[in-house]
């Protein structure tokens, strides 16, 4: 083939503090071809893309653009070059027209009408064969039509090189091929264009060549018709690391909690989980696995409370046992209104009504422990916020994906964080710092999380002893129930190795755990079972200890079309 | 005349005073900054404009030059607090209703202070009479027309025009409504909050002067200007964002302020010392009024800018 290299990077390498972006990559982009970026999460496709596009600046490595070395510190000098970027989330301004948002940023000689813009977009989107209303304004438009804008808006600059990230996560089937077709006619245009993804059957059938990125570095680059699924897969993830992370066979499984038939919208109307049903059983670990953003975070929150369901149940099943009541909640009237359905009983196993007993003498008897109670064993979490999931025993913990924004508050010290779980303990209306700041003491050791102090804002603390003081709050709540998002992410492997060791030890000691992981390697060392999602969907529970790498990626990055194909 | 065209006109000149105010926030806005240091930047455009003219006053220098050096003063005595203030919010990413509070308290102060040092004869009694131009001689409420009265209704007019007919208007939009992909585009968007804000705070800055030389006139007017600097923030919401709905509102906003004293000297109609403060709230509750309509309408276009009070940064992940 004798084809022109449009564009080449050579040792580029990027860095975000200590993390590792990219590292000495080198890549060819041909005129008049579809080059596909495939990589898992997290592997620098973005970072990647992004310095190309004049959004982030490489810290080494040179960009040449027609055999010519260019700097491109912005994405304007980006657009000189007639390099343009589809972002994957849309940069365009709602509350403008379609031509409004294209135009903008051009500078143009001569006077600024409206009137020739639109005229040029329609003859572009002709060209193509898009579909599109110059003067639709953003926020009417559905997702499909907001790319196009974004693809039509790259084409008005003269854009030579497109490089589109994610471009069909957001799309119906319908609506891909349909951008597939344009690509395709862009490509016999002469343009070279740049497609981010990890849909292998996409690669397969839109994509000349292959690069494969692991880890920040450039594994490969394929031409499409030497490769398949499997072999992409295995270079996408590579040879399996042996990791000495202990793990025993589950002591005593019984289904904890259920989650039957579940499914969410997200706030712009996109079903983020689609029909969900799996179990979890107390004393294993349930690993999750998938693509960033298949509906990870809203299933943990779904559970947790935070999300609201269209349809389906989430079933906690609680061990039948006596236990003691406390003034968790601290309502008398709740406590009275139990007693009345003879809920509470003696260590006799008498019933205990309250009846004609002060209010003191109810309480004094509640905190000696004299008063039982048997708890409901089956509880529908569906519908239920947080504090009433709480009220109703259920003893669930959740460490967030997001520390700093949902699991601790940044600017307060560790202490008051302790308190963000029990502030609603305490008398007459004074919280009890005394056992939260004894409790953080304990977690500072026990954990051995360096921080000045008690009560030095967690902002400060490393990202490592953030997530130790989150994960120590949350096993200090004695969970049944446990749910950790990336609880590794951005950590060091000591610190990723006490997270592991915590959550053996909750497992060993009868909790159901789930445990969001990206890294496979991680998830196949030390998860049970693994429950692999794909845009919201289970596309398979697979055991942790026979699966191999290939098959959980398969799981992962094939969609149900191909699937049916194949059927 | 009649005595409610008077009214009117009257009304309309006193609210030129918020108009200017209005005009810059909005512009500010527009760049996607909350700027509550105008009531200070006003202050401050009114005493930089004092004071050129208590050093030129009495110097015998053409009228013309006099008016122009004056309105220059205005200007750029705001600008700088207009620019300590773009400092501070866009380069150093600092809070913005803490810088602009800070602002207005400190500008209300110096204000005070320089004003109290100025000579009232110098930079009052003779620069007055040529800012009255072409209506001085009138005995109604003409008389209260000047230049700078036309002014900031051809200021109100060309910023909407700039705002939403040109293309450096669509930028300053794109910056505001979402800075990221005006950035993306090719906008610079430090250099439009920049500008935006700058420009913004020397056009409040007229207001102030317009104010105290032009409008009132009196040597205890400027102890009174703060007031309309927030006045002048109302007034956004009222104008929904656009520099030429300031007219309207100022007529709406000078009629109901300045209705207590007008509507006692109505026959038969008494107002007490209590109504009097429960009627110049009059144009807040109007405020909260059309804030409540705009909400509840929900349309896009009626809405602040989406970016209004957030500090952009490129690399931020």
């Amino acid at each position: 083939m004798d084809k022109k290299i449009a564009l080449s990077m050579r040792g580029i390498t990027k860095r975000f503090g200590k993390v590792i972006a990219n590292h000495r990559v080198d890549l060819d982009v041909y005129e008049g071809e579809v080059l596909a970026i495939l990589g898992e999460n997290g592997c620098g496709k973005t970072t990647l893309m992004n310095m190309i596009a004049g959004i982030y600046f490489p810290d080494e490595g040179k960009i040449y653009k027609d055999g010519e070395e260019v700097v491109i510190r912005s994405p304007k000098d980006a657009f000189e070059l007639k390099i343009g970027m589809i972002h994957q989330h849309f940069k365009l301004v709602d509350l403008f027209t379609a031509a409004e948002n294209i135009v903008l940023g051009v500078e143009e000689n001569g006077r600024y009408n409206l009137k020739d813009v639109n005229s040029r977009v329609s003859e572009i989107a002709q060209k193509y064969g898009f579909h599109i209303d110059p003067q639709k304004k953003i926020y009417d438009m559905s997702v499909s039509e907001k790319q196009t804008v974004e693809i039509i808006k790259v084409l008005y600059r003269g854009a030579d090189i497109l490089i589109l990230d994610e471009p069909t996560a957001v799309l119906t089937p319908q609506e891909i091929e349909k951008l597939f077709r344009v690509l395709r006619r862009m490509r016999e245009d002469g343009k070279s264009i740049i497609i981010i993804t990890h849909k292998l059957h996409e690669v397969l059938s839109v994509s000349d060549r292959v690069a494969i990125l692991r880890k920040g570095e450039h594994i490969a680059t394929v031409n499409t018709c030497d490769a398949t699924e499997s072999s992409l897969t295995e270079m996408m993830v590579g040879q399996k690391v042996s990791l000495n992370i202990e793990r025993n066979r589950p002591w005593d499984p019984v289904p904890r909690l259920e989650v039957k038939h579940i499914n969410c919208r997200d706030a712009e109307g996109v079903q983020v989980l689609k029909d969900i049903s799996f179990t979890v059983n107390a004393g294993e670990i349930l690993g999750i696995a998938g693509i960033a953003g298949s509906g990870q975070k809203e299933l943990l929150e779904a559970i947790a409370g935070l999300q609201h369901l269209t349809s389906g149940e989430i079933i906690f099943n609680n061990p039948k046992k006596d236990k003691p009541v406390t003034f968790f909640h601290k309502s008398m009237r709740r406590v009275k209104e139990l007693a009345a359905q003879d809920a509470f009983h003696d260590q006799m196993g008498n019933p205990i009504s309250f009846q004609g007993m002060s209010r003191g003498q109810i309480r004094r008897q509640v905190s000696e422990g004299a008063v039982l109670f048997r708890e409901d064993e089956v509880i529908d979490l569906r519908h239920k916020t947080p504090l009433q999931i709480r009220e109703l025993g259920v003893r669930l913990s959740f460490v967030p994906e997001d520390r700093l924004g949902m699991g601790l508050v940044g600017s307060m010290g560790i202490t008051d964080n302790m308190m963000l779980r029990s502030y609603r303990k305490g008398h007459a209306g004074f919280v009890d710092r005394k056992k939260p700041k004894a409790l953080a003491e304990e977690i500072i050791k026990e954990l051995e999380v360096s921080t000045p102090g008690v009560n030095t804002p967690v902002r400060r603390l490393s990202g490592g002893n953030v997530q130790k003081v989150l994960v120590g709050r949350e096993i200090a709540f004695a969970p049944k129930v446990f749910m950790a998002a990336y609880p590794v992410r951005g950590l060091d492997i000591n610190s990723s190795y006490t997270i592991y060791r915590l959550l053996n030890r909750q497992k060993e000691s009868g909790v159901a755990v789930i445990f969001v992981g990206e890294d496979l390697d991680v998830l196949l060392a030390l998860c049970d079972r693994i429950l692999v999602i794909n845009s919201g969907e289970v596309t398979g529970i697979v055991d942790a200890r026979t699966v191999t790498k290939e098959e959980v990626g398969l799981l992962m990055t094939k969609t149900n079309a191909s699937e049916k194909e194949e059927a | 005349m009649n005595i409610w065209l008077n009214f009117l006109i009257d009304s309309l000149a006193f609210g030129v005073t918020f108009m200017y105010g209005s005009t810059g926030e909005i512009i500010t806005e527009k760049a996607g900054h909350l700027n509550l240091g105008i009531p200070g930047i006003m202050c401050m455009g009114g005493a930089g404009g004092c004071l050129v003219l208590n050093m030129i006053g009495a110097s015998g220098l053409p009228g013309f030059l006099i008016v122009i050096l004056g309105i220059l003063g205005a200007v750029l005595m705001a600008m700088l607090c207009g620019a300590i203030y773009t400092f501070m919010t866009v380069t150093l990413r600092a809070n913005q209703n803490v810088t602009g509070l800070a602002l207005t308290t400190f500008g209300v102060g110096l204000m005070k202070v320089i004003m109290s040092k100025l000579d009232y004869a110098v930079y009052l009694v003779g620069p007055k009479a040529l800012y009255r131009w072409p209506f001085a001689g009138q005995t109604n409420a003409l008389q209260y027309l000047g230049i700078l009265f036309f002014l900031g209704i051809a200021i109100a007019i060309v910023a909407s025009i700039v705002l939403f007919r040109t293309k450096k208007g669509l930028h300053l939009r794109a910056v505001g409504e979402n800075p990221g992909t005006a950035d993306a585009a090719g906008v610079n968007v430090t250099q439009y909050k920049y500008a935006a804000t700058i420009i913004g705070s020397g056009i409040a800055g007229l207001g102030g002067f317009y104010y105290i030389i032009d409008y009132m006139a009196s040597q205890e007017a400027y102890l009174s200007l703060e007031a309309f600097g927030w006045l002048s923030i109302a007034l956004v919401i009222f104008a929904l964002w656009r520099p030429h709905m300031t007219i309207l509102g100022s007529l709406v906003f000078g009629f109901l302020f300045s209705c207590s004293s007008f509507i006692a000297n109505i026959e038969g109609i008494n107002v007490t010392m209590a109504a009097k403060p429960l009627m110049k709230m009059l144009p807040y509750a109007v405020t909260i009024l059309v804030l409540i309509i705009s909400s509840v309408r929900n349309k896009r276009e009626n809405q602040p800018p989406m970016s209004l009070g957030l500090p952009y940064f490129r690399e931020e992940r």
